[in-house]
């Protein structure tokens, strides 16, 4: 049975993954499990320097999902460098680190300082909603996601995916967009914009007032997108929103991704990573599938 | 493995008073590793709501391989714990955080407010030195009161007067003149904040235990952090991780 998938001429053994920012650097989930079984992790967002992020409350709990407006908080490129990046690799996986940015200057900046690490590819978060600044600012826009693309292109010496915004009216062009700035894959969703109210208080829930959705309620939202996305680039696609299980992941295989991140399940279950890759290998044997492939975009 | 992922059983559920509940849970690897201080993450049955609760070690019991929550019904998801029966097993991820450091030269106080005095009982247990616990409370349900007495002196205040001092623990504090070398403390922000004055007016150290929304609770998520003088070492920047670094911080180290 293979599961193995590449992205980039970059290999894979299995098609899943962490999405970033629920599953830190690693360290934490590793205590339950082996993160040698995970096709890769994807980091949380680093910038090139240490970012404080938002106030609390920074979660919420929703009906099956929840938000979160963190605000990107990270200990900054050479902290990651230094204690995150040789703890990742002491594991037989992949390692994507996802860098976020204020300005372009800060993405320049902070490719320039992860280039020559051990970082498998580059995961360019252009959608994140919980940030005034950068973030969902180039996301949002096709024009200036496929110049923010192109020239992060040509700082970076690795593969870049670009992560895209579910809060566009057309993700497809997005997609495209970045297809035609050179990135070499794409992964969405970022998480969705929401916001709670506290009625007792009359408040917002979250300090930051509003913050982004995940967790299973996205899911059909993002399979969609997904399926959408996948029928208008040729580059790769990596699946994500409210995966759970080797049955929810392989709705995005089918719908057209090659890879798939489990994010927000790791807080109601922290083996859900490993759990969607036994889970994906069962169905193979159930199906007799012999190549994951098979499966990858099998859905008109 | 510090932390532990498994099943605990309901070994008794008693209603302390209207909505708190008190609840034995058995479970060996758990309770070997658990301190005072310490919290689980409890995950709850109902798939739509997807994040762990959070409730504090409120007694070890390694004899019986068990440990005791006290808790308050605040949400669908504490009413479903509360409904659980003996026998009844909870899915769990602890001891979580990092639990009260016992010094056990001089005198102690702990001081704890409202749902925030259960995770004083394991310490007040476990402390050899003079101590004195003064508990705050909003009216006469005085629940665990007699069981801190066990252990140590036990002053009260309650917001309507019904029992002890009128008004808030600090007032007690003052009020009865109370000299100790260290302060524990757990209860609602306001509180800690003065207690945490107090002490520092006294030029003695305070150690609180802070709550936050939580998510991951293993510090994964950053969703937990309190904001600190000093750069964390784990973040990087001047924020600490409740469920990791804390719950229980120095109060000097804390950017109030
Ligand atoms: C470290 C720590 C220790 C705690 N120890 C105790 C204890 O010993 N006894 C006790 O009664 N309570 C304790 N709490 C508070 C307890 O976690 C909440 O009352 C509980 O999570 C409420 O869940 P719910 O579903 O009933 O309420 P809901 O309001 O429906 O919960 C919705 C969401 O908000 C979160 N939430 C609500 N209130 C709080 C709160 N005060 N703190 C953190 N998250 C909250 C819930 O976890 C959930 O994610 C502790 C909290 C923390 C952070
Ligand atoms: C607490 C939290 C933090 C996140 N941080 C980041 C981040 O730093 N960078 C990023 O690109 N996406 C971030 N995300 C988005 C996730 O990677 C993912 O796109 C989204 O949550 C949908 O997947 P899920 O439903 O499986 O969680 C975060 C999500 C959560 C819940
Ligand atoms: S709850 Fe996730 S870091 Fe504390």
């Amino acid at each position: 049975m293979n599961t193995e998938v590449s992205i980039a001429g970059i290999t894979f053994k299995n098609p899943v993954m962490t999405a970033s920012g629920t599953f830190g650097s690693g360290m934490e989930y590793g205590e339950f499990i082996d993160l040698s079984a995970l096709g890769g992790v994807v980091t949380k967002g680093v910038s090139a320097t240490p970012w404080e992020g938002n106030p609390t409350p920074r979660v919420c709990e929703t009906p099956s999902g929840m938000l979160n407006a963190i605000g990107l908080q990270n200990p900054g490129a050479e902290l990651f460098i230094k204690r995150d990046l040789p703890f990742l690799r002491q594991y037989d996986t992949r390692v994507i680190v996802n860098v976020c940015g204020h300005t372009e200057e800060e993405y320049v900046d902070a490719i320039e300082l992860l280039n020559d690490t051990s970082a498998d590819m580059f995961e360019i978060n252009i959608s994140c909603p919980n940030v005034k600044e950068g973030g969902i600012a180039f996301g949002t826009n096709a024009k200036s996601v496929e110049s923010i693309t192109k020239r992060l292109k040509a700082v970076s010496k690795k593969p870049v995916i670009m992560k895209l915004s579910p809060n566009v009216t057309d993700i497809a062009e997005m997609a495209r967009a970045a297809e035609s700035g050179g990135a070499d894959a794409v992964s969405l969703i970022n998480t969705l914009m929401g916001m709670k109210i506290d009625i007792e208080k009359r408040k917002p829930f979250l300090a930051n007032r509003t913050g982004g959705l995940s967790g299973p309620a996205i899911r059909p939202v993002a399979v969609n997108m997904v399926y959408r996305t996948a029928k208008a680039v040729k580059i790769p696609v990596i699946g994500m929103g409210g995966i759970t299980s080797g049955e929810d992941a392989l709705e995005f295989l089918m719908a057209g991704a090659t890879c798939v991140c489990v994010g927000t399940a790791n807080f109601r279950e922290p083996y859900s990573t490993i759990r969607t890759v036994v889970g994906i290998e069962k169905y193979m044997r159930n199906h007799e599938i012999e190549d994951i492939h098979e499966l990858i975009g099998c859905v008109d | 493995m510090n932390i532990i992922r498994q099943r605990m059983t309901v070994v008794s559920n008693d209603c302390l008073q209207p909505g708190i509940f008190s609840m034995w849970l058995k479970n060996r690897a758990i309770t070997e590793l658990a301190k005072p201080g310490q919290f689980i993450d409890f995950y709850l049955k109902d798939p739509s709501r997807l994040l762990p609760r959070p409730i504090s070690i409120c007694e070890i019991d390694r004899e019986n391989d068990r440990v005791r929550i006290v808790f308050r019904v605040a949400g669908a998801g504490t009413d479903e714990i509360a409904h659980l029966d003996p026998g009844d097993t909870i899915e769990a991820v602890g001891p979580l955080g990092n639990g009260y450091k016992p010094q056990n030269d001089g005198a102690v106080l702990l001081v704890g407010g409202g749902i925030g005095i259960p995770p004083l009982l394991e310490l007040a247990k476990q402390l050899k030195c003079k101590k004195t616990v003064v508990l705050g409370y909003r009216d006469e349900n005085t629940f665990l009161a007699d069981e801190f007495r066990q252990y140590a002196d036990v002053l009260i205040a309650t917001e309507d007067g019904s029992v002890g001092t009128k008004g808030f623990v600090t007032d007690c504090i003052e009020q009865n003149d109370v000299e100790a070398n260290y302060v524990y403390s757990c209860g609602p922000m306001p509180m800690l904040k003065n207690v945490a004055k107090m002490a520092q007016e006294a030029g003695i150290p305070a150690y609180v235990s802070l709550e936050e929304r939580m998510a991951c609770g293993i510090g994964a998520c950053l969703g937990c952090i309190v904001k600190t003088k000093e750069k964390d070492s784990h973040t990087n920047v001047k924020n600490a991780r409740i469920c990791t670094e804390g719950p229980v911080f120095l109060a000097d180290t804390l950017d109030w």
